[in-house]
């Protein structure tokens, strides 16, 4: 079991990288699509045994991480016909490694966080902090809104690979409430970054700084 | 000694049937019927049986290219164990030469691409020579890693591994390392995302610009060795995908071909959903797979 989670993340990890290297805005809606659905099995892996709520939190995610909010983001993608993110405000390849340096340093640091030696794989709180920092970075560098809001989804992942180590405490009814306004968020973003392209002409968040009179 | 011989005859005679499978993958992907599974062994056989021609403008330089070549990853087969047999070849320290045996390879074709004189495989050459930068430290970091894991500095040892199955804490750096070293083959045998073996542009070649005044036997050597590379790294990296042992022979000699058979398909389906990357990506592709290759490191030494 412990294998197969520590491999599980380590492909999260690279997945992380994969997402910041693409400047199609649809095959980073897919990688992080699969990220996501690869962070639904992991409460299943967590446990020793299978029981109703990983089950159903491990559904929850598939559902909605894999498949509903990718439907979502790839519906408004088409809307606001743009293909990719052209001037992001870091270069594609220092952003890679911008991701790796602090994969990197997250992994070589993270043994002096206590917490560290009590979860059930060494690799979960490097991950979890890699995945963070790595959709901050995406967030930070790119300025279509939805690249943007594919940062976001990322720093989410971070955080609830971080939640696998507080499965037990972590009822089930709050899991469910973080994937909820996820999704809503995730819904009323797309709504409206649909509505920022029938009106402005441009899904740059630069040129949505200043009101119009 | 039988494991010996075995192990020359599937390094000598399968590596063709590689390229069949990757062709015959590609081709049920697009709907066609496609060649047959041997059709480069017809290839070779054809080419073999063929006259040269020379370029007054060449030396033995471009005649030693293939040959060089072709001898260099033959060694490197020698070395690399197939499965869970050892390898014919082993001493400490033998990784290094493995992965400058590639360079050696590498140095001749280069070479005698130049050495034609002609400015379109000069640019073939350079590009060649640019994208191996990155390629070979994200082997030697995966190396790196095998060593360092398995405390030994021979390939046959580091690429065992130990006899009860790999502990728990190597996963995670063996899962980077392989994805690095699957990135590293396919560039170092010129398959899709990074070299179209397929397309004759000037704009996107590398490796097929750099032997287009070969021809003959000499072209026929040239497609056998890069037939040949293919086999040897894929047979590295299939020792950190699928490291199973039955404990018979000829079991194991047959599950070994199966893989090999399996990560041809692999190479093919990937060759056919993906489209080759630019080649301003190509270097983003290299530096990812090093990154892969070194973070594996940091995940085992921390």
């Amino acid at each position: 079991m412990i294998e197969l989670l520590n491999a599980l993340l380590v492909i999260v990890l690279v997945l992380n990288l994969f997402a910041l290297g693409n400047s199609r805005i649809l095959s980073v809606i897919r990688i992080v699509a699969v990220q996501g659905a690869l962070l639904g099995v992991i409460p299943l892996l967590v446990h020793e045994r299978i029981t109703t709520p990983a089950l159903i939190a491990a559904v929850a995610a598939i559902g909605l991480k894999g498949i509903a909010i990718p439907a979502i983001m790839i519906r408004s993608l088409r809307a606001a016909e743009i293909k990719r993110e052209v001037e992001p405000l870091v270069g594609l390849l220092p952003s890679i490694i911008l991701g790796a340096l602090a994969t990197a340093v997250v992994l070589l640091f993270s043994r002096k966080l206590g917490a560290a030696s009590e979860a059930a794989s060494n690799m979960i709180i490097p991950a979890s902090i890699s995945t963070v920092l790595v959709g901050f970075i995406l967030l930070i560098t790119r300025f279509k809104a939805l690249s943007q809001v594919l940062g976001y989804l990322v720093l989410e992942n971070g955080i609830f690979i971080f939640g696998m180590l507080l499965i037990e405490a972590i009822p089930l009814v709050v899991e469910m409430g973080l994937l909820l306004d996820l999704f809503v968020g995730i819904f009323v973003i797309s709504i409206i970054t649909n509505h920022i392209n029938q009106a402005f002409s441009s899904m740059d968040t630069r040129e949505l700084v200043s009101l119009k009179e | 000694m039988i494991d010996t011989v075995v192990h020359l005859l599937l390094l000598l005679l399968l590596p063709p049937l590689l390229l069949g499978v990757i062709n015959k993958t590609k081709a049920l992907f697009a709907g066609r019927v496609g060649a047959p599974f041997l059709q480069s062994y017809y290839d070779l056989w054809k080419l073999f049986r063929k006259g040269m021609v020379f370029s007054s403008a060449t030396t033995w330089i471009f005649r030693a290219g293939p040959l060089v070549t072709f001898a260099a990853v033959l060694m490197a087969g020698l070395l690399v164990p197939l499965g869970p047999f050892d390898a014919p070849v082993a001493f400490a320290g033998d990784l290094i030469l493995f992965a400058y045996l590639f360079g050696l390879a590498r140095f001749f074709t280069t070479a005698a691409a130049l050495d034609t004189g002609s400015a379109f495989e000069g640019m073939g050459a350079a590009r060649e020579v640019t994208f191996s930068c990155l390629s070979e430290p994200a082997l030697f970091f995966g190396f790196l890693v095998l060593a360092k894991q398995y405390g030994s500095l021979s390939l046959t040892g580091m690429l065992h591994g130990p006899a009860g199955g790999m502990p728990a804490s190597v996963v995670a750096p063996i899962v980077l390392v392989a994805i690095g070293l699957f990135i590293v083959m396919l560039a170092e045998t010129c398959r899709i995302p990074v070299d179209d073996p397929n397309t004759h542009l000037e704009l996107t070649m590398i490796h097929e610009v750099m032997v287009l005044d070969h021809s003959g036997p000499l072209l026929g050597t040239v497609l056998y060795s890069a037939s040949i590379r293919l086999f040897v790294l894929g047979s590295v990296l299939l020792h950190l995908v699928a490291p199973f042992q039955f404990g018979d022979p000829l079991l194991d000699w047959l599950a070994f071909v199966a893989e090999l058979l399996a990560l041809s398909v692999a190479i093919g389906v990937i060759e056919s959903i993906m489209a080759r990357l630019r080649m301003r990506r190509v270097p983003y592709l290299l530096t990812g797979a090093l990154l892969l290759c070194g973070s594996g490191f940091i995940l085992l030494v921390r």
